[in-house]
C-alpha cells in the first residue's frame, strides 16, 4: 500500500529547510568566541582567507573577508592556536555553516612567543644572525633609504636627527604600512626596491613604539629574509628599546629606536668638522716641524766645517782656475808669435827660390825650340839648333855652334871651387 | 681628486696622509704634494658639510622605474 505520508502542508522544500535552519542559527547563537588550532589554510587571490579551525575531535569551517583580513597583525597559519570572534553563518548554496570571522588573534601571548622562539630558533640555525654575514655600516653615508610609515612619529625623528647633525645626507623615504598583516608584503617589497634602485648607502628599517602586536610585522619571516638578502647595510629599529624583534636580530644593525638609528647612521657633521680640523692642523704641525727640520739641517751644514772647507776648496779651485787661464793665454800668444816670425822666414826662403830671383842673380833659363823645353843637359842638343836664352831682365836669340860635354856637373864646380 | 670623490673616501685619503706625513718617511717634494693633496680635500668636506639637504625624497616605482619626488618639507 502506497502511504502518503504527511499532508501537503506539512512539507518543507530544501530551500525552506536552510532558511529555517539558518534563521535558527544565526539568530540562537549570538557571535562568539571560538579557540582552536588553524588549518587548510589558504588565501585566496581575492585576499579573503578560508581555513578550518579543529580540535582533537572537530573542526569548523571558517572564512575571514579580505576587509577584516587586513588588520591582522600576523600571518596566520596551519598549526597555530588561535581565538576568533565571530558568528555562524549558513550557505545555502552547499548546504553548509562556517564561522564569519571578525577579529583574529593568537591563542594567547604564550602561542605567539612560541612561534616566535621557533622562527627564532629556526633563522638562527640557517645562519640569518650570523655575526660574519653582517655588514659594515658606512662612516660616511651620502644618501640614506628610510622604510618606515609616512605618517609616523619614527619619520620624523628619524629626519630630525640626520638634519641636525648632517644636513648634507640625502634622505630617500620608501613609505610602507608598519603594521598589519598586509604590512610584511609591503616592508618585503620596500627592501627589495631599495636595492634595486642601488643608490642608497644604509637603510634604517622601522618604526615607532607599539603593542607586540603592533610590532608584529618584523617578526615575521618573509621580513627576515628580505632584510637578510639585502645588499644595502640595514639599521633595524623597531619600537622601544625594550622590544626585540627577528628584525632587529638579522638586520645588520640594531638600534633601540628610530632616532637612535639616525644617530648611528650618521656622525655629527659638528664632530667631523672638528675631526677634519684635527686633521689638517696635524698635517700642517708635521710639515712645519718637517721643514724646520730641514731648515736646521741647512743651517748646521752651512756652519760645518766640511762646508766650509769645501768652500774653501772651491776657492782654491778659483785661483789655479785663474793662474791657468793666465798661463795659457801667455803659453799662446807666446807661440803665436812664434810661428808667426817662422811665417816670414819661411816667405823669404820661398820667394828666394821663385826663377826670377834666381835669373836676377845672373842665372839664365835656355829655351830649346826644336824640343820646346827648356835645357837641363846637352845630350838632344844638336849644332845650329835655336834657342832662347832669357835672362833676369829680356832674352837672347842664339845658336848653338858647338856641344861640349861634361861630366863634372855645374854644381861640383861650384861647391868645390879649389879642385 | 676627481669628480667622483665622495665625503667618505676624501675623509679616508685624508687620514692615509696625516698618517704618511706623521710616518715622516716623505721627501721635501711629497711632503708638498700631499699636503696640496690634503688642502684640496679638506677643502671639499667643508663644503660638503656645510652643504644642506634637508628635503625628504619620496620614492616609489612606477612600471620598473623609480621615481624621486620631494616631499614639502613640514615646518616643525
Amino acid at each position: 500500500m502506497w502511504d502518503d505520508g504527511p499532508s501537503r502542508s506539512d512539507i518543507f522544500t530544501v530551500s525552506a529547510i536552510t532558511l529555517e535552519i539558518k534563521e535558527l542559527l544565526e539568530t540562537q547563537l549570538p557571535t562568539v568566541w571560538v579557540e582552536g588550532e588553524i588549518s587548510n589554510f589558504s588565501r585566496h587571490s581575492s585576499g579573503h582567507l578560508y581555513f578550518s579551525l579543529k580540535d582533537e575531535s572537530a573542526q569548523l569551517a571558517c572564512v575571514m573577508w579580505r576587509m577584516r583580513a587586513g588588520a591582522l597583525f600576523f600571518l596566520p597559519r596551519d598549526g597555530l592556536r588561535v581565538r576568533a570572534l565571530g558568528s555562524i553563518r549558513v550557505y545555502e548554496k552547499r548546504g553548509t555553516y562556517q564561522l564569519d570571522i571578525a577579529r583574529l588573534i593568537p591563542a594567547g601571548f604564550g602561542e605567539l612567543q612560541a612561534a616566535f622562539e621557533a622562527l627564532k630558533l629556526k633563522l638562527k640555525d640557517e645562519g640569518l644572525f650570523d655575526p660574519l654575514h653582517k655588514k659594515p655600516i658606512p662612516p660616511f653615508p651620502e644618501r640614506i633609504g628610510i622604510i618606515t610609515s609616512p605618517t609616523g612619529a619614527a619619520l620624523r625623528d628619524i629626519q630630525q636627527i640626520l638634519n641636525r647633525r648632517m644636513p648634507f645626507v640625502q634622505k630617500i623615504l620608501r613609505p610602507t604600512l608598519v603594521q598589519g598583516e598586509s604590512a610584511v608584503q609591503d616592508i618585503v617589497n620596500a627592501i627589495e626596491e631599495m636595492n634595486e634602485f642601488g643608490a642608497v648607502d644604509v637603510i634604517i628599517l622601522g618604526r615607532g613604539g607599539g603593542t607586540l602586536e603592533d610590532l608584529w610585522a618584523f617578526n615575521e619571516e618573509a621580513v627576515a629574509r628580505a632584510v637578510y638578502a639585502s645588499r644595502v647595510p640595514i639599521i633595524s629599529a623597531v619600537g622601544h628599546e625594550i622590544d626585540f624583534t627577528i628584525c632587529d636580530l638579522v638586520a645588520d644593525l640594531r638600534a633601540p629606536t628610530p632616532s637612535a638609528a639616525a644617530e648611528i647612521a650618521v656622525k655629527n657633521s659638528v664632530d667631523v668638522a672638528q675631526e677634519l680640523n684635527e686633521l689638517i692642523l696635524s698635517c700642517r704641525r708635521t710639515i712645519d716641524s718637517c721643514l724646520s727640520n730641514y731648515r736646521k739641517t741647512l743651517r748646521s751644514m752651512e756652519q760645518s766645517y766640511s762646508f766650509r772647507r769645501s768652500a774653501d776648496v772651491v776657492r782654491q779651485r778659483q785661483q789655479r782656475l785663474d793662474e791657468l787661464s793666465r798661463a795659457i793665454t801667455s803659453y799662446c800668444l807666446h807661440k803665436f808669435k812664434f810661428q808667426n816670425e817662422k811665417m816670414i822666414q819661411l816667405r823669404k826662403r820661398f820667394s828666394s827660390l821663385h826663377p826670377q830671383a834666381v835669373l836676377e842673380r845672373g842665372f839664365a833659363l835656355v829655351w830649346h825650340k826644336r824640343l820646346s823645353q827648356f835645357m837641363k843637359t846637352t845630350d838632344d842638343a844638336c849644332v845650329d839648333d835655336d834657342l832662347d836664352i832669357h835672362l833676369g831682365k829680356g832674352s837672347l836669340a842664339a845658336r848653338i855652334t858647338k856641344i861640349v860635354k861634361l861630366d863634372v856637373k855645374w854644381r861640383d864646380a861650384f861647391d868645390e871651387p879649389n879642385h | 681628486m676627481n669628480q667622483t670623490t665622495n665625503f667618505e673616501q676624501a675623509f679616508a685619503r685624508l687620514e692615509e696622509i696625516a698618517a704618511i706625513l706623521e710616518g715622516g718617511q716623505a721627501s721635501l717634494d711629497e711632503t708638498m704634494q700631499y699636503f696640496e693633496e690634503a688642502n684640496e680635500l679638506f677643502q671639499f668636506c667643508a663644503a660638503k658639510l656645510n652643504q644642506a639637504e634637508e628635503k625628504l625624497y619620496v620614492i616609489s616605482k612606477k612600471q620598473d622605474a623609480f621615481q624621486l619626488e620631494i616631499e614639502e618639507k613640514e615646518q616643525a
